[in-house]
Order: structure tokens, then C-alpha cells, then sequence
């Protein structure tokens, strides 16, 4: 039993979602976790309420995007008329083939499929989406990463005069954030075109966004410019704001609390004031997938 | 006009609360319910703290005795919200969960600078009363300053908690730091 102790919360998503979240991801994985949810379909009926879909109005509603402000729902509000088109992104540094694509050549290129992921935020919530995209690895392979790319670096846009909370010094804009070329290359990590089958909402971070779901939620950078495949571990945004509280790997841990507020548990967004919180998870539920990428690395040290 | 004044104050300072209450009942809380509360009653906490610090400069400024006559009830309600704030964190986000709240308030430094907050309104509560004030003399006003620690306390308790100091907590310490100032200035110049 021991070998599923990771996976506390990804099979009860599945449990509701099974049938569609296979359909549409069709992967080893998905037949995976099912063998799981069955081996764990007891524990499933005690924390039945924590596998359900986050109501798309709190996905859009309750963001975290201090380019548009640090309220809540000032991405929301402040994000509508934001313009995503045209877009283009480049993929270079390390690469054979360095790139620049449109975000309509990509959408053609890359078939989206759905992924349900629960996104662990640093700040003690979550929420389970049901996100569309496709693995970063599918274009990171096109451009045929050389031997020297050891990181990705992830480069959000910068247009203060769009993006009003980029005119104050709140982070080092633009928006940095960076993957090992591992991490990045896993079939979990994803780019993000859309949710509930709709097209990416202004305030989740269109037009293409990042979602690592083992990490916090603010390693998946949001309307991304620039993918850079580099050879030395890059700066985060938030490594540059506070070195001691944010690291670079961020992944979901319980037992590595944030040097000022714990991690042990979180709130599960749209449940309401009587449920109570849920014990955090380490690697927020993904650890069958994701575990073998840190083997032998003191997750204390590399938080 | 004497006997209107206190219960005016009184029932406007009840506001904040018959809001929460209603957006309690009425489901009004949006997608983080508990988070609300707890930042809804932190907030007004400070507030109050704001308005009881501003009221002694009021009365410098302005030469009116009214300020100082409801800065007890302002006080008060410092320790009302502040109470709310706490009891929220602790029965409705914690459960009463004891461990994990002493290993918070132990590790974690927002928390404890506001529960040491909290644990100084108290004295401040016990010995608020006309009786106490003659009772306690001079020493009425020294045990009071501890007001400004509060405020301090509290304007830290904002900042460490957040994740950046933009934009609220850095506009509550600047307004708690400006009424704590022009208490200085006041002692020089007299």
C-alpha cells in the first residue's frame, strides 16, 4: 500500500471523471490511476467530497496574477479587454531549430486534450481543473533541445501599459519562471490553451500558459512570451522577491513548511465555511508520476 | 446631544459586523468563505486601530473633547473585531485543531505577533472602565500605550502574512507609522 501513498487525491478525481478523463487523455497513465482508484476506492468514499470540479466561476474569479493586481478578483476585473491576439512565442537558447510560432499556428499544430489537475496554491488553497492543452515536451521536441539545455526558462509578457500592476515594483517584471529540463519534459507538464473546453479566460493566463501540477501554482507562468532552453538554472520572479520563502524547485510538499506560513493543509476552493481543510499531499498527489525526477535529492534543501 | 453620541458610535461600529454576519447567512462569501472572514475581521481590526490612535491628534488639531469621549468605545471595538478574527482562525479554519494552532503560533511569526497582539488588548479591556482609570492613576496611561505596540504588532501581522507588502499592508503601516509620528512631534513641541 505503501507505493500509493502519493496518490491520495488524483484518483478520486477520476473516481467522478473517470470515464471522460480516460477517453479524453488515453494514456498509460490514465489506466494507471484507475488501477489505483480501485485499490483506493474505500478511502475515496470518506473524502467524496474533495473530487469534484471546481466551479468554473471560482476558477475565474479567484486568481493570482499581480500583473493585473494583487486583489483576488483584480484579474478579473482588470483583464477583459487585454489583448491575446496577435501572439507570438519564441522558442530558443539551447536549441537546433529556435523558433517563433503563433499562438493559432500552435492551436493547429498541437491537438488539445483535457487534463484535470488539482492546483496546490502556496498560499493553503486548491482547486481541481479541468484544464486543455497539450505536453510542453510535444514542442520542445521540435526544436531539438542541444546537450546543453539542462533548463527551461519561461519569460511572461511585459506591457505595463496592458498589465497595470506591472507599473509597481511588486515582483521583478517581466514574470520569470523556470522547469529542470526533466521536469519540463514530463508528460504531466503541460501547456494551456483553454479550461472546461472553453477558451483560456484573460485572467487564467491567455493565451498559453504553463501547468506543472505537482508544483505551487505560481511555477505555471501565465501568458507566456518566451521558452528558453538554457544550460544554468534560471532566476524566478519570486526567487528574486524572497530567496529564503521561494526556491526553485516549489514542489507541493507538507513537510517543508513556507518559511512563514504552514503547508501541512489547505482549503479546497468553493466548499463552503463547513468543510473543514484537507491535509496537503506530497507532490500534491502526483508522486507516483513525478517522484523518480528528485530521487536522492534532500527535498529539504532543493525546496 | 451627549446621550446621542456614544450609542451613534456604538451602532455605526457595529456595521462591519452586521455585514459579515449577512454574507454569512446569505452565502455571500465567495470561493475562499473562511478566508474572507478571517480578512474581513483582521482588516477592521486594523481600522479600529487606525481610528483609536487618530483620535488623540483629532483632539490636538481640532481642541474638541469629543474624540477622546468615544476613543474607549473605539478601543473597545479594536478588541471586538480583533476577538472575531481570532475565534475565526481558530474554530471555524482550525477546528479547535490545538496542536496544529500552538505549532503555529510558536513557528509561525505572523501568527505570533498576532496573538501577542490579541493577548495585549486584554489588559487594556480589563482596565477600561472610569473605576480603573482613577484607580490606576498615572499608571493608567503608561499601561495604555500599549496600544501603539498593538498597532505595531499589527501592522507586522499584516505584512508577514502576505505575500507582498503591495499594496494594503504597506498602506496600513504607513497610516499606523504617520499616527504613531505625530505623537513624537506632539511631546517635543509642548
Amino acid at each position: 500500500m505503501k507505493k500509493f501513498k502519493y496518490s491520495e487525491i488524483t484518483p478520486e478525481n477520476i473516481y467522478k471523471n473517470r470515464r471522460k478523463f480516460i477517453k479524453n487523455l488515453g494514456l498509460a497513465t490514465g489506466s494507471m490511476l484507475l488501477n489505483q482508484h480501485l485499490i483506493t476506492s474505500a478511502n475515496a468514499n470518506a473524502k467524496k467530497e474533495h473530487k469534484k470540479l471546481t466551479e468554473y466561476r471560482y476558477i475565474t474569479t479567484y486568481n493570482n496574477y499581480y500583473e493585473f493586481g494583487t486583489g483576488k478578483s483584480d484579474p478579473v476585473e482588470r483583464s477583459q479587454k487585454f489583448k491575446t491576439k496577435p501572439w507570438d512565442i519564441t522558442i530558443d537558447g539551447e536549441v537546433e531549430n529556435p523558433i517563433t510560432i503563433s499562438m493559432e499556428e500552435i492551436i493547429e499544430m498541437f491537438p488539445s486534450e483535457e487534463r484535470i489537475y488539482k492546483l496546490r496554491c502556496v498560499e493553503g488553497w486548491s482547486m481541481v481543473i479541468p484544464w486543455n492543452g497539450f505536453p510542453l515536451g510535444k514542442i520542445l521536441k521540435k526544436v531539438s533541445p542541444t546537450n546543453k539545455a539542462k533548463f527551461v526558462k519561461f519569460t511572461s509578457v511585459l506591457d505595463p501599459e496592458q498589465m497595470i500592476g506591472q507599473r509597481f515594483p511588486i515582483l521583478d517584471w517581466p514574470y520569470k519562471e523556470g522547469l529542470r529540463i526533466d521536469e519540463a519534459m514530463h508528460d504531466l507538464t503541460i501547456l494551456v490553451t483553454g479550461l472546461y473546453g472553453k477558451k483560456l479566460p484573460n485572467q487564467n493566463g491567455a493565451p498559453l500558459r504553463l501547468m506543472v501540477p505537482w508544483k505551487y501554482g505560481f511555477k505555471s507562468s501565465k501568458a507566456i512570451v518566451n521558452i528558453k532552453l538554457v544550460e544554468k538554472m534560471p532566476t524566478s520572479s519570486w526567487m528574486k522577491a524572497s530567496p529564503k520563502e521561494y526556491g526553485f524547485y516549489s514542489n507541493v510538499n507538507p513537510k517543508v513548511d513556507h518559511p512563514r506560513w504552514s503547508q501541512a493543509t489547505e482549503r479546497v476552493i468553493g466548499e463552503g465555511i463547513i468543510s473543514p481543510r484537507i491535509p496537503t499531499t506530497m507532490f500534491n498527489g502526483y508522486g507516483d508520476e513525478v517522484a523518480n525526477l528528485y530521487t536522492g535529492m534532500d527535498l529539504k534543501k532543493y525546496f | 446631544m451627549k446621550s446621542f453620541l456614544k450609542p451613534s458610535i456604538f451602532t455605526l461600529s457595529l456595521i462591519p459586523f452586521i455585514i459579515i454576519t449577512y454574507k454569512i447567512f446569505l452565502n455571500k462569501l465567495g470561493p475562499e468563505p473562511v478566508k474572507e472572514i478571517t480578512h474581513f475581521t483582521g482588516e477592521w481590526t486594523l481600522i479600529f486601530i487606525c481610528l483609536t490612535l487618530s483620535m488623540s491628534p483629532l483632539k490636538r488639531f481640532t481642541n474638541f473633547k469629543f474624540w477622546i469621549k468615544i476613543r474607549r468605545i473605539l478601543g473597545l471595538f479594536v478588541f471586538f473585531y480583533a476577538t472575531l478574527h481570532l475565534l475565526t482562525y481558530i474554530v471555524i479554519d482550525y477546528r479547535l485543531d490545538w496542536s496544529q494552532i500552538i505549532d503555529d503560533v510558536v513557528k509561525k511569526k505572523y501568527i505570533f505577533v498576532g496573538f501577542t497582539a490579541w493577548l495585549l488588548l486584554v489588559p487594556l479591556v480589563l482596565t477600561s472602565s472610569q473605576r480603573m482609570m482613577i484607580l490606576l492613576k498615572k499608571n493608567w496611561n503608561k499601561l495604555h500605550k500599549l496600544i501603539y505596540v498593538i498597532a505595531i504588532f499589527g501592522s507586522l501581522h499584516f505584512i508577514w502574512l502576505s505575500k507582498t507588502i503591495f499594496f494594503k499592508p504597506l498602506i496600513y503601516s504607513l497610516i499606523i507609522l504617520l499616527l504613531l509620528l505625530l505623537r513624537i512631534r506632539f511631546k517635543k513641541t509642548i
